[in-house]
């Protein structure tokens, strides 16, 4: 199981949170004039990446609070915790 | 069901499980940001609204749980939840902010004495240690999977555990299980 660091709350076990999906991912401002493909694109299409992923996490249970993490999708290991709205972290260089 | 919250008692060695009373809780949403919103709570409280994450401020009208940043909970033994309710809504009527009964929608067991600690960390993975979780301390986590409010009201310690009502025969059936060896030592077998 994760340990994951609420901003607020602290470190808690993964099951007092909901996971949602990559983050920083930004409604188009045009998004009444999209076509069809463009709008799918930005619904459903993720970067799904192999390593460090930045992500959004809701602490369900504890505080309510959604915030981004940065996790490592194969290694599992949680790089960053910042506030939901704050511009994307960078990514750690150093090897996992 | 049917048996009634007075039945809800457990002593065991150096540990007592009871439901208390029914206690009026008022969930309050605001920005801690706004110094007016801060001292309309005083006045219907006459406590500082606890700013810090975990903290909560008792006296003698009512008590002020964190919850969240933005959200706390309310709690009187003295008064009704309506009046609780309508005193804060009018206090804070001209400010941004939700106000809302939610006493009905959970109860509250006590856990106290000096094996209470033991016993709730059976289903909950907080570090309840008293450098880690000081007298006054609230956290909401997870009791046996159910979603709990967890504050140390008490030093004995006595920490009262708030959970939704509908979960209520489910939490007793676990905490009085989990306190069982700490049973009198007639029903030890
Ligand atoms: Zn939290």
């Amino acid at each position: 199981m994760l340990r994951i660091a609420c901003p607020w709350c602290g470190a808690r076990d993964e099951t007092e949170f909901g996971y949602g999906g990559e983050a920083h991912v930004a409604l188009p401002a045009d998004a009444a004039q999209l076509s069809d493909a463009a709008w799918a694109e930005y619904l459903f299409m993720r970067s799904n990446p192999k390593g460090r992923h930045r992500e959004r996490w809701v602490h369900t249970h504890g505080c309510r609070r959604w915030f981004n993490v940065v996790r490592d999708t194969t290694t599992e290991r949680i790089f960053a915790v910042y506030l939901a709205g704050s511009p994307p972290a960078q990514l750690p260089d150093e090897p996992a | 069901m049917g048996d009634d919250a007075s039945m809800r008692r457990f002593i065991g060695r150096d540990l007592v499980l009871g439901e208390c009373p029914a206690r009026a809780c008022v969930e309050l949403r605001g920005d801690p940001d706004d110094a007016s919103f801060v001292r309309a709570v005083r006045t219907v409280t006459d406590l500082p609204l606890p700013l810090d994450p975990g903290r909560s401020a008792a006296g003698l009208l009512a008590s002020i749980l964190w919850l969240g940043p933005d959200r706390w909970l309310v709690c009187s033994d003295t008064q009704a939840g309506s009046d609780l309710a309508a005193s804060l809504r009018a206090a804070l009527a001209a400010i941004a902010c939700a106000v809302v009964d939610v006493g009905a929608a959970r109860i509250v067991y006590a856990v106290g004495g000096s094996n209470a600690r033991a016993v709730l960390a059976k289903g909950c993975s907080l570090d309840l240690h008293e450098r880690k979780f000081p007298l006054g301390h609230c956290a909401q986590t997870l009791l046996a999977k159910a979603p709990v409010l967890v504050h140390l009201s008490g030093a004995e310690p006595t920490f009262e555990i708030h959970v939704a009502r509908s979960l209520r025969d489910y939490a007793w059936a676990w905490l009085r299980a989990a306190a069982s060896e700490y049973a009198a030592e007639a029903d030890d077998a």
